[in-house]
């Protein structure tokens, strides 16, 4: 803070007006630099990256390559089983960091400067989402590489599993939501952490996402059958043509029709948690 | 109509497992245009509360709140495209540079990106961040962050700046620095409220003081009246021996208006005089005609210490309620 040369500009002069808040284009503008903000970090974290390239690479290796081998799928081999269901868990948990990261910003203040600027109430949100929806998409493309060396294929048309893909990626992103929801209403980033590696752990393992849910004990089956995440991975193995000769899914409402039960899923949690954020957002302050 | 207007504003906490606390507890006050407040208080008093009202970020439970006739509670959107603020922590993304930071809230204001850019290089090199400029956040001194905070509140020039704890953490160059910042702002006509718990900022920057205590006003005037609230001047002695006492109490005695403090080791003499000089000058020569001597001899205006220590019988400057209640 030099005393001696101050640029006049600094002090005494008249306040540089902002424009109008309440455009299409100041709502975009917003939406964009919060996004932005967002890709910012993902590209000087290290550990963010880190994650999401390596840690699908390991699942599918580790999958593919370990187990493949005692895992016996009939109709299949087991590389084309997983792949949806490592899709799945690895979006899953990519949306949580939109939980984390709305509790560290509010934890730090970074919240209560957004509000008292006059953006739009729910760019810090959309940036946020996207930033989780940019690290799925990433970890996408190399768990898509991953799985091609590996032996994957796609044994449906290239527009059916551009809808698995895309499918995945919008519930992850619906998800991003409630997740943002809860890191505003926890506060705490550890705690969120945990809690939801607490509640998608077993979401996520007790599913059809790595062993058919047939020979689950009857308790688990039942819970898998209406587990959402099975829904999810059913969908996408549908959409990649991965589903086994023969296979049985179960006789839930959600298994009998995977693709309906994801989109409604999908339309319910962003009906539900876009305004219930939105509205959080309006009045949270740290501390 | 004050340019800033706080009315009978309410506003209570309800934690979980704890007592009810009246954060504030019917605070009113007024920052006329183009001045200073400062808001003073102890640990808890309601400083932060008050400004996060002002500044949109919570809602009073009763009471109003206007800047410049515009209603804080009905228009916030309006309010926000007014003021600049800076909070108790500095808020600062530590993933962005400096620079990337002050740039992000010009877009935010829609300043557009090349006002955004060239706002941002100014505060820059207003608030001597070049070093932070080009690196992220993450690994800079807490000084450091403070300032891009604080450059933070200042990216569209506002006409309204609330400055919360501005200098804590500050090292005393950058405080002399901000202070000189916010003198030449105020100069170009801004209104400043902010809350210290410095009692020499508020002495220095603030036209008028307003000192709280759980959420209630417990004084306000100019830094003068507040001291003047507690006494005039006094005039000190500091004896070379202790035998002298007596004899300096009398000279003392003559020129008080109060009889006079003598310290537990009885070397240092003091007492409340009505005119400073003319009455230190009195004492020197009576101790000179007596012969004796002095360490020291010099007058004292009371300090907003004094004033804080007078209105809420606790020091300003650390919490105190833990040892009231205990
Ligand atoms: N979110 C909150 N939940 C519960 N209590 C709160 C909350 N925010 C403030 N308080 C309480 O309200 C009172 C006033 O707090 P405030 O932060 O305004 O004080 P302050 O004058 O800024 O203090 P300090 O000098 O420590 O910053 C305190 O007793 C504080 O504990
Ligand atoms: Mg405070």
């Amino acid at each position: 803070m030099t005393t001696t040369t101050r640029p006049t500009t600094a002090t005494g002069a008249p306040q540089l007006e902002p424009a109008p808040n309440n455009t299409l284009a100041t709502w975009f503008n917003d939406g964009w630099i919060t996004t932005r903000r967002n890709l910012i970090k993902i590209k000087r974290v290290p550990d963010i990256l880190v994650f999401t390239t390596l840690q699908p690479i390991m699942f599918v290796l580790l999958f593919s390559q370990v187990y493949a081998g005692s895992i016996d799928i009939p109709g299949s081999n087991y590389t084309e089983f997983i792949m949806a269901g490592i899709f799945a868990q690895t979006v899953v948990f990519g949306s949580t960091y939109s939980g984390s990261a709305m509790a560290q910003d509010l934890k730090e203040g970074i919240i209560d400067r957004f509000r008292t600027l006059p953006m739009s109430p729910s760019a810090v949100l959309i940036g946020r989402t996207n930033g989780d929806l940019f690290i799925n998409a990433l970890s996408f493309v190399v768990m898509i590489a991953t799985g091609l060396l590996v032996g994957w294929r796609v044994r449906s048309s290239i527009l059916e599993a551009v809808a698995g893909v895309a499918l995945l990626l919008l519930f992850a992103y619906a998800f991003s939501w409630v997740m943002a929801f809860l890191g505003m209403s926890v506060r705490s980033p550890e705690v969120i952490n945990n809690v939801s590696f607490l509640i998608l752990f077993p979401l996520t393992f007790i599913s059809n996402a790595f062993v058919p849910s047939e020979n689950l004990p009857t308790p688990l089956r039942v819970f898998a059958e209406w587990n959402p995440v099975s829904a999810l991975v059913l969908a996408a193995r549908q959409l990649f043509g991965n589903v086994p000769e023969g296979y049985q899914p179960g006789d839930s409402w959600p298994l009998q029709n995977p693709v309906l039960t994801v989109l409604i899923g999908v339309v319910v949690l962003l009906v539900v948690f876009v305004p219930l954020s939105i509205r959080k957002f309006r009045t949270i302050s740290s501390r | 109509m004050a340019f800033i207007e706080a009315t009978d504003l309410v506003k209570t906490y309800n934690p979980k497992g704890a007592p009810v606390v009246r954060a504030l507890d019917g605070l009113s006050l007024e920052v006329p245009r183009g001045t200073v407040l400062g808001l003073l208080g102890p640990n808890g008093a309601g400083k932060t509360t008050t400004a996060k009202v002002l500044t949109t970020l919570i809602t009073p439970d009763s009471g109003s709140a206007a800047i410049d006739g515009i209603d804080v509670l009905r228009e916030p959107d309006r309010i926000r495209r007014m003021i600049g603020a800076s909070g108790q922590y500095a808020a600062v993304d530590e993933n962005l540079t400096g620079f990337e930071n002050l740039d992000m809230i010009g877009r935010l204001y829609h300043l557009g990106g090349r006002q955004s850019r060239a706002r941002a290089r100014e505060l820059i090199d207003l608030f001597d961040l070049s070093e932070a400029g080009n690196r992220p956040v993450k690994g800079f001194s807490g000084g450091m962050r403070r300032r891009i905070d604080l450059a933070g509140a200042l990216v569209i020039n506002p006409p309204v700046l609330f400055l919360d704890e501005p200098t804590t953490g500050l090292d005393p160059r950058s405080r002399l620095g901000l202070w000189d910042i916010i003198t030449s702002l105020v100069d170009g006509g801004t209104t400043v409220l902010l809350t210290t718990q410095y009692l020499e900022e508020a002495d220095r920057l603030a036209d008028d003081i307003v000192v709280i205590d759980e959420g209630k006003v417990i004084a306000r005037g100019t830094a003068d009246e507040l001291k003047s609230q507690v006494g005039g001047q006094r005039v000190e002695i500091s004896l070379v021996s202790g035998d002298d006492r007596d004899r300096a109490v009398e000279i003392l005695d003559r020129v008080g208006t109060t009889s006079t403090d003598v310290t537990a080791d009885g070397r240092t003499l003091s007492t409340t005089v009505a005119d400073g000089p003319a009455a230190l000058q009195q004492v020197l020569a009576d101790v000179r005609a007596l012969g004796i001597q002095l360490h020291d001899a010099g007058m004292q205006r009371p300090t907003l210490d004094d004033v804080f220590l007078t209105i809420t019988g606790r020091t300003a400057s650390h919490d105190d309620k833990e040892e009231a209640a205990a």
